[in-house]
């Protein structure tokens, strides 16, 4: 197991399996002490296109909406609404994202639905770098934003903004399913003005 | 519905076997002395007239001038339940007893004490931090944490 920080090492025991958690934890807790900035730069930017690029951008980001596949993840109890949100009466499916894949490496939209300690940061951070670019990250709820009444504890992430980047908050604790679903849109209408001479940026 | 013991009546039946251990008693609960704890919470779980074969839960108080441990018991057998206290004093290396040799259930709990209050537990079989990580500093519901912010 690689312990960040240092150097390649072998684990022998569990208290050595503890040490190497802990200072993975302390590692990302030291480099995450300021939010990430979110991924909205382009946002504004003019882009001279041509009319080919125009059409394939807009095919590729109509595609790339219609269907997106988010990853299995719930991490505290926004989770009910995003299941809220999923299921017949809501019926997420109207947006194609019906299917909540299992492994990362099949989806590109992570719903951070839910509180986030130091402890599960590595983990979810694992998570979103397994992910197939292109992708997005909606903070869902309050905790998820900032930590919501957690904030200032000695075991919560005061944003998943933190650890990855953030792409559309949704405030709420917790949003309902509604609100999600709006979120979603928004999200929609992002993509949306993405052109393909910004990828990578 | 659960019979709550009183803390006087069962202290005056410890009186005779273990002198002097018990420190205080009301209606509601006893305090015994550490020292003693491990030899009181046997003859607690195995005298038959009361046989606490249950632990419902351990948690523990931050006094500033001690640290307060509270056993609450309960017998499934007789249907009836105490709290116990026991204090330990000192804030660098506070010890007591464990009574996992007593109490399965207890083990998780000592283990949450110890990484949120910092009480050591003598004879616990594995006696490390239980929610936060290996490496971090100080406990969390001592009243006079602060991690900075």
């Amino acid at each position: 197991m690689e312990v960040e920080g240092g150097s390649k090492r072998y684990i022998y025991s569990d208290v050595e399996l503890d040490r190497a958690e802990g200072e993975q934890i302390e590692a990302l807790k030291a480099r995450s002490q300021e939010p990430i900035p979110d991924p909205d730069q382009w946002l504004d930017e003019e882009i001279r296109r041509g009319i080919l690029l125009t059409t394939v951008d807009a095919v590729l980001d109509w595609a790339r909406r219609s269907s997106l596949w988010p990853v299995t993840f719930a991490p505290a109890c926004c989770a009910f609404e995003l299941i809220a949100t999923a299921a017949s009466r809501f019926d997420i499916s109207r947006f194609g994202m019906e299917i909540f894949r299992a492994s990362p490496r099949q989806a590109d939209l992570m719903i951070t639905a839910g509180t986030l300690t130091w402890k599960m940061a590595p983990q979810v951070k694992r998570i979103y770098d397994q992910m197939a670019e292109p992708k997005w990250v909606i903070a869902m709820g309050a905790c998820a934003i900032s930590g919501g009444i957690f904030t200032g504890s000695y075991s919560v992430v005061p944003g998943y903004n933190r650890i990855i980047p953030v792409d559309v908050y949704i405030p709420g604790c917790p949003p309902r399913p509604e609100a999600l679903l709006y979120g979603i849109r928004m999200l929609h209408n992002k993509i949306a003005k993405r052109s393909l001479l910004q990828e990578g940026r | 519905m659960t019979v709550a013991l009183s803390g006087k009546e069962i202290a005056s039946k410890l009186q005779p076997r273990f002198p002097g251990s018990v420190v205080e008693s009301s209606e509601s609960s006893l305090v015994v002395k550490s020292e003693s704890l491990l030899d009181i919470a046997s003859f607690l779980k195995t005298a038959p007239d009361l046989d606490f074969d249950y632990l419902t839960a351990i948690t523990a108080v931050d006094y500033y001038a001690y640290f307060e441990v509270v056993y609450q018991l309960t017998s499934i057998e007789h249907n009836h339940s105490l709290v116990v206290k026991t204090r330990c004093y000192g804030r660098d290396n506070p010890v007591l007893p464990s009574v996992v040799s007593l109490w399965r259930g207890a083990d998780f709990q000592e283990r949450e004490i110890y990484d949120l209050m910092g009480i050591r537990f003598d004879g616990h079989p594995n006696m490390k931090r239980i929610f936060l990580w290996a490496g971090f500093k100080g406990y969390p519901l001592r009243k006079d944490f602060s991690d900075g912010n």
